[in-house]
């Protein structure tokens, strides 16, 4: 709930950003997070599809820096081979004659880079017969490194374009309802409150229930997008409308008005931007929010599908007891979920100390 | 005047309500095509009697007929027929309810028993170490998602065994004694109320610590000490009742955010709630069964804001309602 307080950015806040060491630290795992996704292509070893089923569920393989004799040498991965035990329990069983160097800047499987050039190159790797899986391998045998590294490029996108459209509708809708205030303003606020009523993961769930089954993943993709900003904006019109009501009271607004601006430019243009410092931290605060959606859908096998990796959705692998039981390596997709979460509430939180220290935001998911 | 609020309330929110369901109902209308041919598919459902479930819910008719008409069913208290479990609605709806209430409930007891002493702990000893660990324990509590813990817990309970993994009864409950059956349900219930609380006890705990921080620096604390009140006195006679009463009405917002998340659990623990038969629903296009557990859910959570309400007008005097 805001006061007659205005919000705007003080000039030495985002310098005080730099003294908090948790912030940046945050900020840079992002950045690695952000860049790995990005360069997915190049830094992962194999593409997310690329699968061998002769190791499946292998387990992580140690990258060896001491040859046999404990001499150092050029780091390698011994070759595996599966076998089974008379329980059909898969073992894999480490062949200490095979070696396999680690290779940098090899070739590998084909992509286009920003969709764009084609290239072979990785940014690791190790050659043919061999296999490289520093974090092991999934049902169907394919690393899961590179499968995480893919992954973050649905889980981590799919925040900036949610908190992206559900802002500009919220911005929008609230700027137009606080300004205008009477009728327009309870329409508006009843519409948000329609939404607001409902709880998140049920009108989730609803709204999945209604996007027709033969979308491709693409479509998909953006559908979730839709249907979880249509969930998110709500709450922040409410909040800005709050605030536009005591903006739209101050001599700027008359003196723009007097000039013969348009009501629309007057909302874009003056009084939103006052919102500024309150609308940065309540996005980097909300981003965490679409992320545990979009996992959470994920999970349940609603949202990205198979081929297609998202954090979520490779999580769904260790939803049977059994698999996390043999395999726990398929539990790590959650830390990367977990991280990118607390990189963005310790931000966000940073954000507020240094912007605006008496806030509150809603969390809507 | 408490009561005229109440039922303003619930008149305003009834049209949002069947503007909801409108909307969900066309939308699935429009894609699920006839979900009746589930039935056909079933050799031991006869001919007449998907005609006659096509004629009481007038499944041939346009959708906003179909609506009326689920309307109108509604309203004698009939929520039609789960064409996937094929039997009516009404019987799942409320058992699954009692069962996501139970697990509500029980979180937020555990919440609010771990969250205030905590948050009373940390003020008392502010930006001491005690306090430095229970701010980076809530935010680490925050930042885990919920579903990921339950996967923790139940890769820890698997290897142990200490806990059952998943599900509400044990086998053979039936054959248990009262105590027995208490017993076994709160062992079914440890890990999704455990999963469920550990994010609301970081809230909460930082919203108390920081109301008690406020607290503290008030005079009246300062005469108190300075009268010579042992601190204990100070702290829990004098703060902790101040600080405590604007959280009272959290506990009707946080029951009905508490939903959302139960929902998610329910399916990841196969708790036989609401949210997993929901899902159960969206995924066979169970069209009768998404809306009824949709309505209910939101019942829910309109119930839950709604005590939030009365709650807050009760502590705090200076709002009113007209």
């Amino acid at each position: 709930m805001s006061k007659d307080k205005h919000f705007v950015p003080s000039p030495g806040g985002l310098r005080n950003f730099r003294k908090n060491p948790w912030a940046v630290c945050c900020l840079i795992i992002l950045g690695v997070f952000y860049a790995g996704a990005f360069l997915a292509d190049f830094v992962s070893p194999y593409s997310y599809q690329n699968e061998d089923r002769s190791y499946s569920y292998c387990p992580p393989m140690e990258i060896q820096f001491l040859d046999e004799e404990g001499r150092l040498a050029r780091p390698f991965v011994y070759g595996v081979t599966i076998s089974f035990d008379e329980f059909h329990k898969r073992n894999y069983i480490i062949d200490k004659a095979e070696k396999y160097p680690l290779k940098f800047w090899m070739k590998g499987d084909t992509y286009q880079f920003l969709g764009l050039i084609p290239s072979s190159r990785h940014l690791f790797g190790v050659d043919a017969p061999g296999r490289l899986m520093i974090w092991g391998a999934d049902a169907r045998g394919r690393d899961l490194f590179s499968r995480i590294v893919y992954g973050g490029r649905v889980s981590l996108s799919i925040g900036l374009l949610g908190v992206a459209i559900s802002f500009t509708i919220g911005l929008l809708v609230g700027g137009i309802a606080g300004y205008y205030g009477g009728r327009i303003d309870d329409v508006l606020m009843r519409i948000c409150e329609m939404f607001m009523m409902i709880p998140g993961f049920y009108l989730l769930l609803a709204l999945r229930a209604m996007v027709p089954a033969d979308f491709n993943s693409v479509q998909v993709y953006f559908s979730i997008v839709v249907i979880l900003s249509f969930i998110g904006w709500a709450s922040l019109a409410r909040i800005i409308r709050g605030m536009c009501l005591s903006i739209r009271e101050r001599e700027f607004v008359l003196a723009a008005k007097v000039m013969g601006l348009s009501d629309f430019r007057i909302i874009v243009r003056h009084i939103l931007p006052h919102t500024l410092s309150y609308s940065i931290i309540a996005i980097m605060l909300s981003i965490p929010g679409y992320i545990l959606a979009e996992s959470a859908l994920s999970l349940i096998g609603l949202g990205i599908q198979d081929p297609y990796a998202s954090w979520g959705n490779l999580l769904s692998e260790a939803m049977g007891i059994i698999q996390i039981n043999f395999s726990p390596w398929i539990l790590l997709p959650g830390f990367f979920i977990f991280l990118a979460v607390m990189c963005f509430n310790v931000i966000g939180d940073a954000l507020r100390d240094c912007l605006d220290p008496h806030f509150q935001v809603d969390e809507n998911i | 005047m408490m009561l005229r609020y109440v039922i303003r309330r619930l008149v305003v929110s009834l049209p949002l309500l069947l503007m909801m369901t409108l909307l969900t109902f066309v939308l699935m209308q429009k894609t699920t095509g006839g979900f009746y041919d589930l039935l056909r598919l079933d050799p031991q459902i006869s001919e007449e009697t998907i005609n006659r479930y096509i004629q009481m819910y007038q499944l041939d008719k346009p959708v906003l007929v179909q609506y009326k008409q689920w309307v109108w069913n509604l309203l004698r208290g009939e929520f039609g027929y789960s064409f996937y479990y094929n039997v009516p609605v009404v019987t799942l709806i409320s058992g699954r309810m009692w069962n996501t209430f139970i697990l509500s409930f029980c979180s937020i007891v555990l919440t609010w028993a771990i969250a205030i002493p905590l948050g009373i702990i940390a003020a008392v000893h502010h930006n001491r170490w005690v306090d430095r660990v229970i701010q980076l324990l809530s935010y680490v509590g925050l930042a885990t998602p919920s579903f990921f813990l339950a996967m923790l817990l139940l890769f820890w309970a698997s290897r142990t065994g200490v806990l059952p993994l998943g599900g509400m009864h044990s086998a053979q409950y039936d054959d248990l004694s009262f105590l027995g059956k208490v017993w076994d349900l709160l062992r079914h219930l440890a890990i999704p109320t455990v999963t469920l609380s550990v994010g609301s006890i970081g809230s909460l705990q930082r919203i108390m610590r920081g109301n008690m921080l406020e607290v503290l620096r008030q005079q009246y604390i300062l005469t108190a000490r300075a009268k010579g009140l042992p601190e204990s006195r100070v702290i829990y006679r004098h703060a902790l009742r101040n600080a405590i009463n604007p959280l009272i009405t959290l506990l009707g917002y946080e029951f009905s955010s508490l939903l959302s998340g139960a929902a998610l659990l329910e399916i990841i623990c196969s708790w036989p709630g609401l949210g997993a038969l929901m899902l159960t629903a969206v995924r066979s296009k169970d069209i009768y069964l998404v809306m009824a557990s949709f309505m209910m859910g939101s019942i829910l959570f309109l119930m839950g804001n709604l005590l939030a309400d009365i709650l807050l007008a009760r502590m705090d005097p200076r709002i009113r309602y007209e």
